[in-house]
């Protein structure tokens, strides 16, 4: 399996970076931690005639607080997350998002920009970002601009992010007091990514109630969704057992569930009812709730 | 660890020999050669499983930067098919033939269809690896896609496509055993009878190291040497001189050198390595070809793939009456090296399992489909057996409304040695079988598991445990059976030891070993045997050029059979010695002993000389016995007089996720019975791959074709999923020993033990699990989470 041939480019900073984009255009591709592309182009799916290498580029990689938001930068590495102090007092389930991914040479060469941008239907960050509200900084030629995670994904393997643009950082708000979070996913049996995989975020008031539910499903279908059925079933309730079995029957509503040799529609639908159920579960117990 | 010439090796969990140079990266594997003057090959294979050939057009590929030839099969004149190594036919005398195989034609590189989806039409030459694959896409193939057949039930229906016209339905062969009348009476008078469909999923081999082969033709003096990922060079340079390429075998050095596993998949002879072979003598340069995974996905011989109707008969109180068994074996497109023989001779004689069964009959039909060719995959045959009964046992029981385990308990074939003559024609070697099981049983504590079970599912908790009590037939022999039963060789091996003057040893051995360890199980046969330490062995094996012959290394025989052919050589080396000795001892060679690495005349003490005086004076021989020749070297062919049957008891626990129908094994213990043991920890190495494998089967792996394009859907390993250390529980396991009468050091062979036994154990645990649902048997493997799930669900449903 070898890939047909190209031309490889390491800038040094992302303006370089964005001139070479600029130039090849639809030409080239950039490479992060080459663990989504370099498959792609040893199969032959992807031929890029460029490579533009990222990784030499200063200041894309570490994660850093930033008032209420946690700052990682795009070239952060999975293992960087899983393994980081900060992560892990600040906002634990970043770190075992982190941790379920793949296998420990997937984690330590894959990074959270790239699994981002690639935007994978069965990845695991996307639906942890749509659970925890996070935002896309992307850079072009005429500056930063910001994407909300709702208008990030837009199909499969496709975002927001501009043919001119690098994903430059990822900001995830820390969780407000009274909150828990959780993601759960069941992986295919040989690569890891999600079969389905659902990300719970919960924040309870004062009388222990849901004042906040935000509910993020991956695997399923062609792109990661927010459980919008999900969290409105939350909303307001004393989320008991009861009550989270009642909100997570809505977690396949707006998935457009594709069947494969995982499963079919109807038992993805499931899954995505289980894994609502017990991400719930295991957030309200994390809120204290 | 220290290793004196004292110690006795034999038995001892010394640590591997060749580790050391495997795990610093610095085992020379056939991709690791550099010759000058390298071409690569690049093969161009069908997108399509059935699929005539109109035209090829290379000239674009030709044209390519970096090109130095395009071959088709229109090229190869006067090279033959690839043959099959066994001959299922009537007038061969073959036992049990109903219907002759059907010896299809299967050319390196079709020409007229392709008939499953890699199947090669063209290779293309470069000065470059990049150059040949990029230079491989642009050869134009004139497709005429036709209807295929992948479906193993499918493939010989009415109206299936036809894929040889010299295999007319598609069939390949009908073949029986066993006793057809006595079996049809037994089931009339049965109390319980139960019949179940059982189906033994496809597979892919998957070795670490995918399929390679260099070939390099010396123009001058006419040699050709091919370096493969070979199980067994001798053969491949046989079958590959002889029937292929026609060319004399004494000018072709065929080298294995290290091999990253095969469990079966590099025994056989491939298009590849016979092209490279081919295209070396004619372009006179030297050929490699290396092969992608995808292309180990589509084109190394996959395993197993039968669909089987299984009937089993009983008395009331759970005697087994009789065994009836109806097999459709899919063999895949063509006839791979020894594919006719898996679903036959190596299935239905194992089927007579550990129990005394009074009657069997079993007829299997083979079928050729669009897909990849099927040939032995670890176990060949014996788990496909094993499966059946062991499955079809417990459906049994359940139907007797017996415990599973009081049960087999009943039927054992009781302790013997010697020969027990099964209803299936081959004789066990010795057994004790209620052994092995009844240490199972306490290692288990398997009452205290039923109570736990019982309360476990009063809370709704679907726990279940599963067993398996199997046989296995290792070191398949003698030669003059084999050969009636179809074998195109010869099954012994081949074991010579070189001692040097300085008393160092060298052993040539027609073993391969791809993983096995040799390099130091047969060396701690040595060192005990002459006395001497270890690090004065050395082992080779792997090359034509210097082992005299060698049938190689499948069927758990390295031990047994070419351990054996080792063992009679040191007996003749020591036997010499002994002459030389007793010349140097004056006395008379009757009357020398040889232990410890000293020659010592009986009874007189102190009046020794060591192994290496007598080495040195048999290459130095001033003072040496009248008419004895100089040197000390012997070589050995050992042929067994039978099989050996080891056997055992494995039982595995699970537990079922209701609401995802995912599986969590929550132990699986092993009781193992392979005789006499050289390396305990070479042979729980052995045991543990062995029961991952066949867990594999049971719960992931399935190599799966698309029913409409015949597309192999899981064709990578981000598809088919292979075990991963954190699915699989700590293993429980111990051993019995009972020596195999066949061979001196009493060995059974180890390899397979763990695919036959684990594969019946987890699936039996699932369905046993499922029971409190109303479940009373699984049909397909593996048991994925969504076929549990839809189980439970139309359980539930069903109620
Ligand atoms: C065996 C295996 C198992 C895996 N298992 C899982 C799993 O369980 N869960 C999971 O979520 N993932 C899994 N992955 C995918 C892994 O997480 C990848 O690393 C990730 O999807 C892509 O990240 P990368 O850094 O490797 O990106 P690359 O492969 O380098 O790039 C991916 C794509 O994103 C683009 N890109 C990269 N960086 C940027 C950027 N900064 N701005 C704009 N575009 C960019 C590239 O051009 C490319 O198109 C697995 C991968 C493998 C090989």
């Amino acid at each position: 399996m070898y890939p047909a041939a190209f031309e490889y480019h390491a800038p040094g900073s992302v303006k370089e970076a964005l001139g070479l984009l600029g130039k090849h255009k639809d030409d080239a591709k950039l490479l992060a931690g080459g663990h989504s592309l370099i498959p792609m182009m040893k199969l032959r799916l992807a031929q890029p005639k460029h490579l533009i290498d990222l990784r030499k580029v200063p200041g894309l990689s570490g994660i850093k607080q930033d008032g209420n938001v946690l700052s990682i930068g795009a070239m952060t590495t999975h293992w960087q997350v899983e393994s980081s102090a900060l992560v892990k007092s600040k906002l634990a389930v970043m770190s075992e998002v982190a941790g379920l991914i793949g296998d420990p040479a997937v984690r330590n060469r894959g990074t959270v920009g790239g699994s981002i941008a690639h935007a994978d239907p069965a990845a695991d960050w996307p639906a942890a970002m749509i659970a925890l509200g996070a935002e896309m900084v992307c850079e072009g030629a005429k500056g930063r601009r910001t994407v909300k995670v709702d208008d990030w994904l837009k199909g499969l393997m496709s975002t927001a992010v501009g043919e001119d643009e690098i994903l430059v950082e990822i900001r995830v708000p820390v969780l407000p007091a009274s909150s828990g979070a959780a993601y759960l996913k069941f992986p295919h049996p040989a690569s890891r990514f999600a079969v389905v995989g659902v990300a719970a975020a919960v924040t309870l008031d004062g009388k222990g109630m849901c004042a906040k539910a935000s509910v993020g499903v991956t695997g399923a279908g062609t792109k990661a969704v927010r459980a919008k059925g999900v969290e409105a079933g939350c909303a307001g309730k004393k989320l008991d057992a009861a009550a989270i079995e009642a909100a997570a029957s809505k977690a396949a509503e707006g998935v457009d569930v594709q069947a494969d040799l995982q499963g079919s529609v109807e038992y993805k639908s499931h899954l995505c009812r289980v894994f609502a159920k017990r991400a719930l579960t295991e957030a309200v117990k994390r809120a204290g709730g | 660890m220290a290793t004196v010439a004292a110690d006795r090796l034999f038995g001892k969990s010394i640590k591997r020999r060749e580790d050391p140079r495997f795990i610093t990266g610095r085992g020379q594997y056939v991709d690791d050669l550099k010759l000058l003057g390298m071409t690569y090959a690049a093969f161009v294979r069908s997108p399509h499983a059935h699929a005539r050939i109109r035209k090829i057009d290379i000239s674009a590929a030709t044209r390519h930067p970096g090109v130095v030839a395009v071959f088709t099969g229109k090229d190869m004149t006067g090279v033959n098919s690839l043959p099959c190594g066994w001959d299922l036919r009537k007038e061969k005398k073959v036992p049990g033939v109903m219907q002759d195989l059907a010896i299809v034609p299967h050319m390196p590189l079709t020409s007229d269809a392709a008939r499953h989806v890699g199947d090669p039409v063209a290779v293309v030459i470069a000065d470059s690896h990049e150059a040949a694959v990029d230079a491989a896409e642009k050869v134009q193939v004139d497709w005429e896609p036709l209807p295929a057949v992948t479906i193993t039930d499918k493939a010989a229906a009415p109206g299936a496509p036809k894929l040889h016209d010299g295999a007319p339905g598609n069939v390949a062969f009908k073949w029986e055993i066993g006793d057809r009348a006595a079996t049809d009476a037994a089931f009339k008078g049965a109390a319980v009878t139960v019949k179940k469909r059982i189906v033994n999923q496809r597979l892919v081999a998957n070795a670490m190291e995918p399929r390679a082969c260099v070939a390099r033709y010396e123009d001058a003096t006419g040699d050709l040497t091919l370096w493969v990922t070979s199980q067994n060079p001798h053969v491949h340079r046989l079958l590959m001189c002889a029937f292929v390429l026609g060319i004399p075998e004494h000018k072709v050095r065929v080298i294995a050198p290290d091999v990253g596993g095969g469990f079966g998949s590099k025994i056989f002879l491939y298009n590849e390595e016979v092209v490279c072979s081919w295209i070396s003598r004619r372009l006179k340069r030297p050929v490699r070809w290396t092969a992608s995974r995808r292309e180990a996905y589509l084109t190394d011989a996959h395993g197993r793939d039968h669909v089987t109707d299984a009937e089993i008969a009983l008395t009331r109180d759970g005697k087994i009456l009789g065994l009836r068994v109806k097999t459709t074996a899919n063999l895949g497109a063509y006839l791979s090296t020894f594919a006719p023989a898996v679903p036959t001779f190596l299935y239905g004689t194992l089927l007579n399992g550990v129990y005394a069964i009074p009657a069997i009959h079993c007829e299997v039909t083979g079928v050729f489909s669009n897909t990849t060719a099927v040939d032995a995959y670890r176990g060949a045959g014996r788990p496909e057996a094993c499966y059946v009964l062991e499955r079809i046992v417990e459906a049994g029981a359940r139907a007797a409304g017996m415990d599973v385990a009081d049960l087999r308990k009943k039927n054992f074939i009781p302790k013997f040695s010697g020969a027990f003559q099964t209803q299936v024609a081959v004789v066990y070697d010795s057994g004790d079988y209620g052994a092995a099981w009844d240490r199972m049983l306490q290692m288990l504590d398997y009452r205290k598991f039923r109570a736990e079970q019982e309360a476990a599912r009063k809370q709704g908790r679907l726990l279940g445990i599963g067993f398996s009590a199997y046989i296995e037939a290792c070191s398949i022999a003698p030669s003059k059976l084999v050969g009636a039963l179809g074998a195109g060789a010869g099954l012994y091996e081949s074991g010579k030891v070189r001692v040097h003057p300085t008393g160092m040893v060298t052993v040539f051995t027609g073993s391969h070993s791809h993983g096995q360890g040799h390099e130091t199980t047969f060396a701690q046969i040595v060192a005990d045997k002459l006395g001497i330490p270890i690090e004065q062995v050395d082992i080779v094996h792997g090359d034509t050029g210097s082992v005299a012959f060698g049938m190689g290394t499948y069927g758990s025989r390295s031990a047994s059979v070419g351990g054996t052919a080792i063992l009679m050589s040191l007996n003749k080396v020591i036997e010499k010695g002994k002459k030389i000795a007793a010349h140097l001892l004056e006395a008379s060679p009757g009357d020398i002993d040889f232990s410890g690495g000293e020659f010592r005349v009986k009874g007189a003490p102190g009046k020794s000389v060591p192994f290496g005086a007598v080495s040195l004076t048999a290459y130095v021989p001033h003072n040496y016995p009248e008419g004895l020749e100089p040197g000390l070297e012997e070589t050995s062919f050992y042929d067994p007089s039978n099989f050996c049957f080891p056997f055992g008891a494995h039982a595995c626990v699970v537990e079922v996720d209701r609401d995802t129908g995912n599986i969590k094994i929550l132990r699986y213990l092993a009781v193992d019975d392979v005789g006499n043991v050289i390396n305990p920890m070479i042979v729980d190495g052995m045991v543990h791959g062995g029961i991952a494998q066949g867990v594999g089967q049971a719960l992931w792996e399935g190599a799966v074709y698309d029913g409409q394009s015949g597309q192999l859907v899981t064709g990578s390993l981000m598809d088919y999923a292979l075990p991963k250390a954190d699915m699989l529980p700590m293993y429980e396991t111990d051993r019995t020993v009972t020596p195999t009468p066949v061979n001196p050091m009493g060995i059974k062979g180890a390899g397979e033990t763990g695919t036959i036994a684990a594969t019946p154990a987890v699936v039996n645990a699932v369905v046993d699990a499922l029971a409190p649902l109303g479940v009373d048997h699984i049909e397909a493997m593996p048991l994925t989470a969504e076929r549990v799930w839809k189980i439970i669900q139309g359980a539930k449903s069903a109620r």
